[in-house]
């Protein structure tokens, strides 16, 4: 069929530009791929191995001693949980504030309403690392310095949730709907609680994609907040047993590979919805 | 407190460091930024014109992968991949070198060894700029495909029956169409671009920006002055000349191609 097609191509030409395509394709997943499979592998190895040559490109047999060291150099599960703890409580908060706050913009009518939208918006504008001084000395005069409370709490009201639901409440619910629900008597937390939520939900999920693996990747912030170790999370840990003196590379290797594994199990079941959250802006723009 | 004029400002205009960050942004900023569009662009193009769907979404999604991944745990990986004496890299140029055919490509790689990609001053930014370039074109090329498929393909038929080859399609129909999503991500790349910390943090391990701070962003250098030396006041002054330098090149960007990236818009 396709041969018909592009008839002007004679089919010599045609094998080898397909040629060309799929060794450009395969180049670039090779390379995209190459480092994951090779942080798998070197959890395998004892640090001899990794630095032999020729690289091991097999799976070792010192995956359980790896295992053992990297709980030696770091407290693992603790500095995992505490990841997973500021992510879920974040991740909650701003679903539910952000929803909230979107729908006090769209069912309400008030003074000044569009100029606190411009406001919001231009917020977004701000680049993160310039919100880094004020942040912590936000958090320094809390008096919430070295606590997760200042990593998950501050995330729960951001402007780009806000942004978001509220654009797809424009899109997905009438006004009619509201006024019908008015008319019969529901208060507004009821309506917001057992209309519009039910309605929104897919936009919730994108929120909730993109703020969870916000806060597991986070770095910076929580490196300036947090000093005491056990408090630690994942991004952090890692980056303190990177340059210990002789670093034993399949344990730093492997919490390195355990700690991406579960945006990356995440992502096989869910690739379309966290690609189409992560450009949400993008493509609607 | 005490009020100090406009004397943080001075201390960093005097600082030859500050000066030797700033260049450091710029430079990592074109020099990462370019390539993940020259890259991102036609991979996009082949994927949406001569793909199925589904082969589509598995290519797109696998090169997406390093974009969810967290920056410092990317980051401690090619730490260990551009290890001079041991990492895998130069281990793979040196076998390069006795391929067959392409092994005269690789020829000095052998003598160069070993190659100190992070401790070199001039291989160290190269060094960031690739681990950047690996982890955002697949951002890029998903925004880029759903331009790509935003047109319309009747524009492809008649362009067809004009006598248009391949390339004159991608290169006179498709690039014009997608030049809102081009102008939308080179505003993406260059605010983040210009912030780059994460990388050359942990590739320099944290020590003050590398060998003779080629890896000192502006950005790198504000953690520094903040938390590492205690001056608050001049990493304020150093955070407002960032901003202002991300803002003048978002204002040079708006001024040349936001009229053309606007225009496709409405």
């Amino acid at each position: 069929m396709q041969n018909v097609k592009r008839s002007a191509h004679t089919p010599k030409t045609q094998t080898l530009a397909r040629l060309a395509k799929l060794n450009f394709l395969a180049f670039g997943i090779v390379i995209t791929i190459f480092p994951f499979v090779w942080v798998a592998l070197m959890g395998t190895h004892t640090r001899s191995e990794i630095f032999s040559s020729p690289p091991p490109f097999y799976i070792g047999d010192n995956f359980i001693d790896n295992y053992y060291k990297l709980l030696e150099i770091m407290p693992f599960w603790l500095v995992l949980w505490n990841s997973l703890f500021i992510s879920v409580m974040g991740t909650i908060g701003a679903v539910f504030f952000c929803s909230l706050c979107a729908y006090g913009f769209f069912a309400f009518e008030f003074r000044g309403k569009n100029i606190i939208f411009t406001l919001m918006i231009a917020s977004m504008m701000v680049p993160p690392a310039l919100l880094l001084i004020p942040f912590f000395l936000t958090v320094q005069f809390l008096g919430i310095l070295d606590t997760h409370f200042a990593l998950w709490f501050p995330a729960i009201a951001n402007a780009f949730g806000i942004f978001l639901v509220r654009q797809y409440m424009v899109t997905a619910i009438s006004k009619d709907l509201l006024d019908a629900a008015k008319v019969d008597g529901a208060s507004h937390l009821r309506i917001f609680l057992v209309i519009v939520l039910p309605l929104i939900k897919p936009v919730l999920a994108t929120l909730g994609i993109v703020m969870f693996i916000g806060l597991w990747n986070n770095f910076l912030s929580p490196l300036i907040v947090l000093s005491s170790p056990d408090k630690f999370v994942l991004t952090l840990a890692l980056r303190s047993v990177q340059s210990l003196g002789d670093s034993p590379w399949g344990a730093v290797m492997l919490g390195t590979f355990l700690s991406m594994l579960p945006l990356l199990i995440a992502f096989l079941f869910f690739s379309k919805q966290i690609m189409a959250g992560l450009t949400a802006g993008a493509v609607k723009g | 407190m005490q009020f100090v004029g406009l004397q943080n400002y001075i201390t960093a205009l005097d600082d030859p460091w500050f000066w030797k960050s700033l260049y450091n942004t710029l430079w990592l900023a074109i020099v990462s930024g370019v390539p993940q569009h020259i890259l991102a662009i036609p991979t996009a193009y082949i994927l949406v014109a001569t793909l199925r769907p589904m082969l589509r979404h598995i290519i797109s999604a696998t090169l997406f992968i390093p974009f969810i991944t967290s920056t410092v745990a990317v980051s401690m990986i090619f730490y260990s991949i551009y290890s001079a004496n041991t990492g895998i890299l130069n281990q793979i140029l040196v076998g390069l070198a006795q391929v067959p055919i392409i092994g005269w490509l690789f020829s000095w790689a052998p003598d160069a060894m070993p190659i100190q990609w992070l401790t070199r001053s001039d291989l160290l930014k190269p060094a960031i700029s690739a681990v950047v370039i690996w982890k955002y074109t697949g951002f890029n090329i998903l925004v880029y495909s759903a331009g790509f498929m935003t047109v319309p393909n009747q524009l492809y038929d008649a362009a067809k029956v004009d006598g248009c080859n391949r390339f004159q399609l991608f290169w006179h129909i498709a690039l014009p169409m997608i030049r809102p999503f081009i102008f939308f991500a080179l505003t993406l790349t260059i605010i983040g671009n210009l912030q780059l910390f994460e990388e050359p943090f942990i590739l320099t391990t944290g020590d003050s920006g590398g060998i003779a701070q080629s890896g000192l962003t502006t950005t790198y250098y504000l953690y520094l002055v903040g938390w590492e030396w205690l001056e608050m006041g001049s990493a304020s002054a150093i955070s407002w000349i960032l901003f202002l330098l991300i803002a003048l090149a978002t204002a040079i960007h708006f001024f040349f191609n936001g009229k053309q990236g606007m225009e496709g818009h409405r």
